[in-house]
């Protein structure tokens, strides 16, 4: 647990509000994320959870200014990365990096992986051929490739562990502060899942980074966050310190997802509450007031009137929920 | 390449690089000049001294034959370049940016498509005069509406790929992007449809020939011999047929080779 070091008490990483809409079809818009707000401290890993099309990706690439968000503020280390002019932005980029959920996607095919990882380097200038060969080797031998076997292979070459061990490895080359996964393991089988977790776990001691780690599979999430943020059609629902989230979830949808999880007992039932009903609403028209109030079996007509706002209902635990569940109420 | 074909692929190889040797070292074979007139010999079928016959005005075949593989060697292999260099110009933009540019682009190839080709040759040549330059550079521009369209396909394919997201995430700029990421995988399918075109292009020059659209007489071309035998198909059908064979065999030589690389890159892009 490295959230709580009393030195650096500003956070890395400070997101206000941040909107992402992209336009659809007749004027209208997706409301990708609304008004998504959280802070990141340094060397912590914030885990976020969702399902399928709730924005997590939007919220990610809006974080690494790929295309920058609609309105609202990034601030990384006192810059507010949203307000860069391009030069600016383009200097700040060295400290936050992403690494992608499909490992062969994110490598250029025609190149080697050697020159995919010395790609940063070239782009940020100022290193000579040799110094970049140099660097990414080393980059290589650190996270678990065989600098001399794999430098000259084609991504097609390789495993998609590999693959996503060339990501992680380029993405370190610019030595950033802040490292945005986007389902980084979601893509690779169960075992090697196991070893890029590690791997990602080791990067980050050794290099003092902060994660916004990205996944759908709570399992995965529990063994790397130091947090945890649950999203739900562009909105936090609940963000709680992990031990917290697992144990005592508050909001309603935090607790059908933990319910879904799988068990591997079949004497295990489902849950009273049974599954949640109904699907995703759509993004373009998103309900009003509470966002989950349509599949919610807590709603009430408060939901549908007003948006709750993400409050602190015990120290680090902000849930927006207007009838919590209080770990006193289990 | 794999065991089966490999042999036909091979021979088309080899009938290929044999045109090519003989376009390139055609003023030193041992055979009369290619506008020399025989009047003793005309449309006689081999023999000594003209080994595969003379043609309508007496003048040698092979001879012939010999340059006018530097026509049809030069139109097929750079008009496809040409029309593959304008095709990327006005397609990998298109698919790179989408929206507004891509519709006007768009646009102007369905227009250029929609052009009567022959028309249009018939107007380039008529204004700039038949020459080979003119010819080489008319095909090109025929040739490459089809070859922004494949370079639009496949820079859409690749341009929503993750490691484009990555290079910008180092802060690379769009030309860079065009240039470092999405050329260079572009490049792969845009050579295999050029292989494809060139024998089009062949045809297509021989078609011109046929209309009296190709280099001027008396220098030769494939498709003049060919248009030059016909009155004399009865007789003497050997006028027609030996150039037709000739450039048969080089289309379907172009062609393999087009398939044999299609099928190998297809198993490499499998493997992603």
């Amino acid at each position: 647990m490295n959230g709580n070091n009393p030195k650096n008490q500003e956070p890395l990483l400070r997101v206000k509000d941040l909107t992402v809409e992209y336009p659809a079809c007749r004027g209208r818009k997706v409301h990708a994320v609304s008004g998504v707000s959280f802070d990141l401290a340094r060397r912590e890993t914030l885990g976020l959870v969702g399902e399928s099309g709730c924005g997590k990706s939007s919220l990610a690439r809006a974080i690494m200014q790929l295309p920058k968000p609609t309105a609202g503020k990034v601030i990384l280390d006192g810059d507010d990365l949203a307000a860069c002019d391009p030069v600016r932005l383009r200097i700040l980029r060295s400290r936050f990096q992403m690494i992608f959920q499909d490992p062969a996607s994110s490598l250029n095919p025609s190149r080697t992986v050697g020159a995919s990882i010395e790609a940063p380097l070239l782009a940020m200038g100022h290193h000579g051929r040799e110094e970049r060969t140099r660097q990414a080797k080393v980059m290589m031998a650190a996270v678990g490739l065989d600098p001399e076997r794999h430098y000259g292979r084609r991504p097609h070459q390789l495993s998609g562990g590999q693959c996503q061990r060339v990501a992680i490895a380029r993405a370190l080359m610019t030595n950033p502060r802040l490292l945005v996964c986007d389902e980084p393991v979601s893509s690779l089988d169960v075992s090697v899942q196991a070893q890029i977790l590690n791997l990602l776990r080791e990067v980050r001691g050794e290099y003092g980074l902060s994660m916004l780690f990205i996944a759908h599979d709570l399992a995965v999430v529990k063994n790397i966050a130091d947090r945890v943020a649950v999203m739900y059609l562009g909105r936090l629902c609940e963000v709680a310190q992990c031990e917290d989230f697992y144990r005592a979830p508050a909001h309603p949808y935090s607790m059908a997802l933990l319910d879904a999880v799988p068990r591997p007992d079949p004497r295990h039932l489902l849950p009273a509450t049974g599954m949640l009903p109904g699907e995703l609403p759509s993004a373009i028209d998103p309900p009003s007031g509470c966002r989950f109030r349509t599949r919610c079996r807590r709603a009430e007509a408060l939901c549908a009137m007003e948006c709750p706002e993400l409050r602190e209902i015990a120290p680090g635990h902000k849930v927006a929920c207007h009838f919590p569940t209080f770990v006193k109420d289990l | 390449m794999g065991k089966r074909g490999s042999i036909t692929f091979w021979l088309a190889i080899g009938w290929i690089a044999v045109v090519i040797v003989c376009a390139i070292t055609a003023p030193w074979w041992p055979v009369p000049a290619p506008d020399l007139i025989d009047p003793d010999l005309l449309a006689t079928p081999p023999c000594v001294g003209h080994p595969l016959g003379t043609d309508t005005m007496g003048r040698d075949i092979a001879a012939r034959l010999l340059f006018g593989a530097r026509v049809s060697i030069i139109v097929g292999f750079c008009a496809p370049l040409v029309g593959m260099v304008l095709g990327s110009l006005l397609g990998v933009p298109a698919g790179f940016y989408r929206g507004r540019p891509e519709r006007l682009i768009l646009f102007i190839l369905d227009t250029l498509l929609a052009f009567p080709g022959l028309v249009f040759l018939l107007v380039f040549t008529f204004v700039f005069g038949a020459s080979l330059t003119t010819i080489t550079v008319a095909l090109g521009v025929l040739t490459a509406p089809r070859f922004a369209r494949v370079a639009r396909a496949n820079t859409i394919r690749f341009a929503e790929r993750e490691f484009v997201l990555a290079a910008r995430g180092v802060g690379a700029g769009d030309f860079s992007i065009i240039l470092r990421e999405i050329l260079p995988n572009v490049l792969a399918p845009m050579l295999i449809y050029m292989l494809l075109v060139i024998g089009f292009v062949i045809v297509a020059e021989g078609g011109l020939g046929f209309l009296g659209l190709s280099v001027p007489s008396p220098a030769p071309s494939w498709g003049g011999m060919i248009a030059g035998g016909r009155d004399i198909l009865d007789q003497a059908p050997h006028v027609s047929l030996i150039p037709t064979a000739v450039m048969f065999l080089t289309v379907l030589s172009v062609n393999l080779i087009g398939d044999a690389v299609r099928g190998r890159l297809d198993r490499r892009e499998g493997q992603l």
